[in-house]
């Protein structure tokens, strides 16, 4: 019985590429804060307590600009209003033993990479799991953030700049296999995409900040497949 | 750290926090609704289509090398290869290309 729900271990595992991938983006956030006048600790800090790339860089040009508070707060709340979303998606495959103080807890971690992971897993989500999943990605996120604030530049930017898709071809190993087998799942990533496309090159929509965009994009294209391509009652347990 | 600086990383983090944790924790029953469940199915490919397409392209140092890595990621997958493999051959095959063009070019 025990042996059949996800662990710490293939959590931590799970977490390894992700943290890869942090490394690179936080590195860069590292040194954009500092440039921006930030001192490092501060810098380390906002990774630690926030744990996100788009509302940290957001955070970070409100800062450096003396904005207000309740802009921080608007801003923070609409780049970062898909985990929402996928918080509300990953809250309905949670195994029985995720009690109120473990949702407390993990839902700290909730990022689009660790969401993508968790709810790409065939089985129900257990906290044990969640924390081997979340540890590796916040450690990463943390330090690399600490060594761009202190060291400006480490690595040789060729290397640095082909970490940077480490990210992504993690995201595309999560939704290729399904979308090869399942139309709806094909159907509702090439909406998302194409309107992530237009909403990034069509210059009438070159306010929609990148957060905002992957709200509109989610909305849209997963509406759209739940309508066209309702799943099967067998298939929908 | 002055008391302004707390201020703006207390509302960033409490508010960032707060989106996160409240969808996580209110939700405690099962969804019953068709639609809904459908929806809730869909939005992780939804987020990952958006958010790869087209920033894949600019996660390295130029298009071309990008374009490389993104190939590469997509034949993996294509072969059911897991997480790691592929995350390793895009950052492989986007360095490969760099040097190639560094140096070769």
């Amino acid at each position: 019985m025990q042996s059949d729900k996800l662990g710490f271990k293939e959590g931590l595992t799970d977490g390894i590429p992700i943290g890869l991938g942090y490394l690179s983006v936080s590195f860069s956030f590292g040194i954009a804060a500092v440039s921006q006048g930030l001192p490092w600790l501060t810098a380390t800090i906002i990774s630690m307590t926030n744990l996100t790339s788009a509302g940290q860089v957001a955070g970070l040009s409100i800062i450096a600009a003396a904005g207000t508070l309740l802009e921080m707060a608007l801003a923070q709340l609409i780049i970062n209003m898909r985990y929402a979303l996928m918080s509300l998606s990953l809250s309905q495959k949670l195994d029985s033993s995720f009690t109120a103080p473990h949702r407390f807890l993990a839902a700290f971690g909730i990022t689009d990479e660790i969401f993508a992971v968790a709810s790409g897993k065939p089985k129900e989500v257990t906290p044990k799991y969640m924390y081997g999943l979340i540890l590796l990605p916040f450690l990463c996120w943390s330090a690399g953030t600490l060594l761009g604030g202190i060291a400006g530049s480490i690595l040789p930017e060729t290397l640095c700049s082909a970490l940077g898709i480490a990210i992504y071809g993690m995201f595309i190993a999560i939704f290729v296999p399904p979308a090869r087998k399942s139309m709806g799942v094909l159907v509702t990533v090439a909406i998302s995409a194409g309107m992530s496309c237009c909403l990034r090159y069509i210059p009438l929509f070159s306010h929609v900040s990148s957060g905002f965009s992957i709200i509109i994009c989610t909305l849209a294209a997963a509406a759209a497949g739940a309508t066209f391509f309702p799943r099967k009652e067998a298939d929908a347990q | 750290m002055t008391v302004q600086l707390l201020a703006y990383i207390g509302v960033m983090a409490g508010v960032t926090y707060l989106v996160r944790m409240l969808p996580f924790v209110i939700f405690r029953k099962k969804i019953k609704s068709r639609f809904v469940k459908d929806f809730l199915y869909y939005v992780p490919y939804a987020v990952l289509g958006a958010m790869t397409i087209p920033a894949v392209l600019y996660s390295t140092g130029s298009i071309i090398s990008a374009a490389a890595g993104l190939l590469a990621a997509v034949l993996l997958a294509f072969k059911d290869k897991g997480l790691l493999a592929v995350a390793a051959a895009a950052c492989i095959a986007a360095f490969a290309v760099e040097m190639i063009m560094k140096y070769c070019i």
